[in-house]
C-alpha cells in the first residue's frame, strides 16, 4: 500500500511536468514579445524591460523554463497587471465561491444521479430506464448557459424562489450564502447527473448480474439490502472514476455558470483574465486547475482501496 | 494475363474484404432508430445552413434604430446596404441594436455546423497521424503519450480559451483551439487499436510479405479504425459546437460581427430580463443541433462499434 502510494505519487509528477511546460510554451508560441503580452497594453518601456530581465528573456528557453518553474515551486505564479496584485493572492480572495458552487453541485448531483442510475438498472428496459437514458442525452446536450438562463427565468423570475444573480459570503449567514448558490448548482449538477446516472446505471446492471445477487435474493434480503450493499457497493469503482473524470467537465462548467450568474469566484476571474489578456492570471489559473484535476483523481485512485477490499497494492 | 503476384493479390483480398464489411454495416447503421433521427435532423438543419439567403432572411449584419428590441412575430422596418427601406417581419424578434434575431439564428447555424466538422476533422487528423505513430513507432510512444497525459490533464475549455486568448478570434483559430484539447482522446483510441489490430494475422501475413511499414500502416491498419473514428468524431463535432457557442458567449470566441448563436445570447444577456427571446431562440437551436448530433453518435456507435457500446 504504501509502496503503492509512494509510485502514484511519482506517477503524477511528470504529468505536472508536462502541464506545466505546456502553459509556458503557449506564451512562447503567442506571435509577440512575451515581455511585452505579461506586461499589458498599458505598460512602459522600463516595466517591460523589468520583466525581461526577470523572465531571463535573453537567455536559451531551457534556461528561461527553469526559472519560470523554479518560481512556480517556490509558490510564485507571477504577478497579475490587470489586477496589480500576486495571482497566489487573487486566486486565494476568489476561491471560496468557486469551492462552495464545485461542492454542492457534487452532492447534489451524486445524490440524485445514483438512486436514478440504480433506479434505472433495477428496472432495465423499462419506461423510466428510457426515459433517464433520454435525459442523459439532453444533459449532454443542453448548453449550462441556456439552462442557466431557462432556469433564472422559470425559478428566479416567473416564481420568483431564488435571487436572480450574485453571491453572499458564508461569513454574512448560512442560508443567503446557500439561496445564492442553489439555482447554480442544480444548473451545473444537470450534465454532471446525466454523466453519472448512465455509468451507476451500467455499472450496477453489471454487478446484477452476478452469482451473489441471486445468492442474496435466495437468503430472502430486502431487495433494497440487495440493491445498495450488494449491487451498488460493488458498482462503486466505475462511478468513483466518473466522478473524478467529471471535473473536468465541472471546472469548464464553472466557468459559465459563475459568468451567467456574477459570481465572483476563479471561473469569473478566468474570463474576466481572458478578455483582459492579463496572461501572467491566465496561466496560474490553468496550472491551478489542472494540479487540482490531477490531485483530485490522484484521490479517486486511492480510493479503490477503500471501495474495493480486492484491490490491493 | 499474368498470374496476379502476391501484392496485387494481396490488395484485391483487402479490397473485397472491405466491401463485404461496409455493406452489412451500412444497412446496419441504416436500420437504427437513432441514426435516422439525427441524421434527419441535421440534414434538415444543413439544409437550413446552405439555404439561409432563401429563406425570409435579411443580410444579418443590417440594422435599423426604428425597429430595436421587437418582440417575436412584430414587424418592422429595415434600412438595406443599399439605403432602401424595407418592412420584415421580425420572426424572432429584434435585438438591441435592431437586427433581425431570425436572420442571425438562421445564418448562424452555418457557423456552428461549419465548426463543429472542421473541428471534428481536425481533431482526427493529429489524432490519426500521432495515434499510427505512438502504435507502431515504439520508440516514439513513450514522450508522445506523456505529452498527451500532460494534455488530457488540462480541462478542454481552459485550453481552448487560452488559445483563443493567444491568438486572438478567427474562424480558423477558434477551430483549431477547439480541436487541440480533442486531439489526446483520437491518439488514445487510435493508438489502442493499432496495439490489437497489429497483432491480428492479416499484418503479420503482410510483415511476412516484406511490405513496407508506411503501407502497413495505411492500407492495413488504418481501415480497421474507420468505424470507431466515425463514432468518436461525431461526439468531437457535438462538443465542439457546444465549445464555439460557449467561446462566443463568454466573449472569447469569433468576433461579434459574425452571427453565431454563441454571439447572439451574449449580446442578449444584458436585456434578458425583459427580451428572454434574445436568449432562448438560439439557444434552442444550439440544444437541438447539439442533441441532434449526439444521438447520431449513440446510434453509430451501437451500430457500428459494438464493442465500445458496451463499455458505456
Amino acid at each position: 500500500m504504501f509502496t503503492f502510494l509512494a509510485r502514484r505519487l511519482l506517477a503524477t509528477i511528470p504529468v505536472l511536468l508536462i502541464v506545466a511546460v505546456l502553459v509556458f510554451l503557449m506564451l512562447r508560441l503567442t506571435p509577440g514579445d512575451p515581455a511585452a503580452i505579461l506586461a499589458g497594453d498599458a505598460a512602459n518601456t522600463e516595466q517591460i524591460a523589468q520583466i525581461r530581465a526577470g523572465l531571463g528573456l535573453d537567455r536559451p528557453i531551457v534556461v528561461q523554463f527553469g526559472i519560470w518553474a523554479g518560481k512556480l515551486l517556490g509558490g510564485d505564479l507571477g504577478e497579475s497587471f490587470y489586477y496589480k496584485q500576486p495571482v497566489t493572492a487573487l486566486i486565494a480572495q476568489r476561491i471560496e465561491p468557486t469551492l462552495s458552487l464545485a461542492t454542492l453541485t457534487i452532492v447534489i448531483a451524486v445524490l440524485v444521479s445514483v438512486p436514478l442510475g440504480v433506479l434505472a438498472a433495477w428496472r432495465f428496459g423499462s419506461g423510466f430506464d428510457r426515459a433517464l437514458m433520454g435525459f442523459s442525452v439532453m444533459g449532454f446536450s443542453v448548453p449550462v448557459f441556456v439552462l442557466a438562463y431557462i432556469l433564472i427565468w422559470l425559478v428566479s423570475l416567473k416564481l420568483g424562489w431564488l435571487p436572480v444573480q450574485g453571491y453572499q459570503r458564508l461569513a454574512d449567514g448560512f442560508w443567503p450564502y446557500l439561496r445564492h448558490l442553489l439555482l447554480p448548482s442544480i444548473t451545473l449538477s444537470i450534465v454532471y447527473v446525466a454523466l453519472i446516472a448512465r455509468v451507476t446505471r451500467a455499472s450496477v446492471l453489471e454487478s446484477l448480474g452476478e452469482d451473489y445477487i441471486r445468492t442474496a435474493r435466495a437468503k430472502g434480503l430486502p431487495e433494497l439490502r440487495v440493491l445498495v450493499r450488494h449491487a451498488l457497493a460493488n458498482a462503486a469503482v466505475p462511478i468513483v472514476t466518473v466522478i473524478g473524470i467529471g471535473i473536468a467537465l465541472l471546472i469548464g462548467g464553472v466557468v459559465v455558470t459563475e459568468s451567467v450568474y456574477a459570481i465572483p469566484g476563479l471561473g469569473r476571474l478566468t474570463v474576466d483574465a481572458v478578455l483582459a489578456r492579463d496572461f501572467p492570471t491566465i496561466q496560474g489559473l490553468i496550472l491551478f486547475f489542472s494540479v487540482v484535476y490531477v490531485l483530485i483523481n490522484l484521490l479517486v485512485d486511492l480510493s479503490y482501496v477503500f471501495l474495493d477490499p480486492r484491490i490491493r497494492y | 494475363m499474368d498470374a496476379p503476384d502476391s501484392q496485387q493479390f494481396e490488395a484485391l483480398s483487402v479490397e473485397a474484404a472491405a466491401v463485404v464489411r461496409q455493406e452489412s454495416a451500412w444497412q446496419r447503421v441504416h436500420r437504427n432508430g437513432a441514426v435516422r433521427f439525427g441524421g434527419v435532423a441535421l440534414a434538415v438543419l444543413l439544409a437550413i445552413a446552405l439555404a439561409a439567403p432563401w429563406l425570409g432572411t435579411v443580410d444579418p449584419s443590417l440594422f435599423d434604430a426604428g425597429s430595436r428590441d421587437l418582440l417575436p412575430g412584430k414587424a418592422g422596418e429595415i434600412t438595406t446596404l443599399e439605403g432602401e427601406t424595407i418592412r420584415h417581419t421580425f420572426l424572432m424578434g429584434s435585438d438591441s441594436y435592431g437586427r433581425d434575431i431570425y436572420s442571425r439564428v438562421v445564418y448562424g447555424t452555418r457557423v456552428s455546423l461549419a465548426v463543429g466538422v472542421c473541428a471534428a476533422l481536425v481533431a482526427l487528423a493529429f489524432g490519426i497521424v500521432l495515434g499510427l505513430c505512438s502504435g507502431y513507432l515504439r520508440w516514439l510512444d513513450g514522450v508522445l503519450m506523456r505529452v498527451m497525459d500532460g494534455l488530457m490533464a488540462i480541462p478542454a475549455i481552459l485550453i481552448a480559451i487560452a488559445l483563443v486568448a493567444a491568438w486572438r478570434g478567427s474562424l480558423v483559430t477558434v477551430i483549431i483551439a477547439i480541436a487541440v484539447p480533442e486531439i489526446p482522446r483520437v491518439t488514445r483510441l487510435v493508438r489502442a487499436l493499432v496495439l490489437t489490430i497489429r497483432e491480428e494475422p492479416y499484418v503479420e501475413a503482410a510483415i511476412a510479405l516484406g511490405t513496407p511499414t508506411w503501407k502497413i500502416m495505411l492500407a492495413h491498419i488504418l481501415p480497421n479504425t474507420v468505424a470507431p473514428l466515425v463514432v468518436q468524431g461525431t461526439f468531437i463535432c457535438a462538443s465542439a459546437i457546444l465549445v464555439e457557442a460557449i467561446l462566443s458567449f463568454l466573449g472569447v470566441g469569433l468576433p461579434p460581427d459574425i452571427p453565431t448563436w454563441g454571439n447572439i445570447m451574449a449580446e442578449g444577456r444584458a436585456q434578458f430580463v425583459q427580451f428572454p427571446h434574445n436568449i432562448f431562440f438560439p439557444g434552442i437551436f444550439l440544444a437541438v443541433t447539439v442533441l441532434a448530433v449526439n444521438i447520431l453518435g449513440d446510434g453509430l456507435r451501437d451500430t457500428l462499434d459494438p464493442k465500445m457500446a458496451k463499455r458505456v
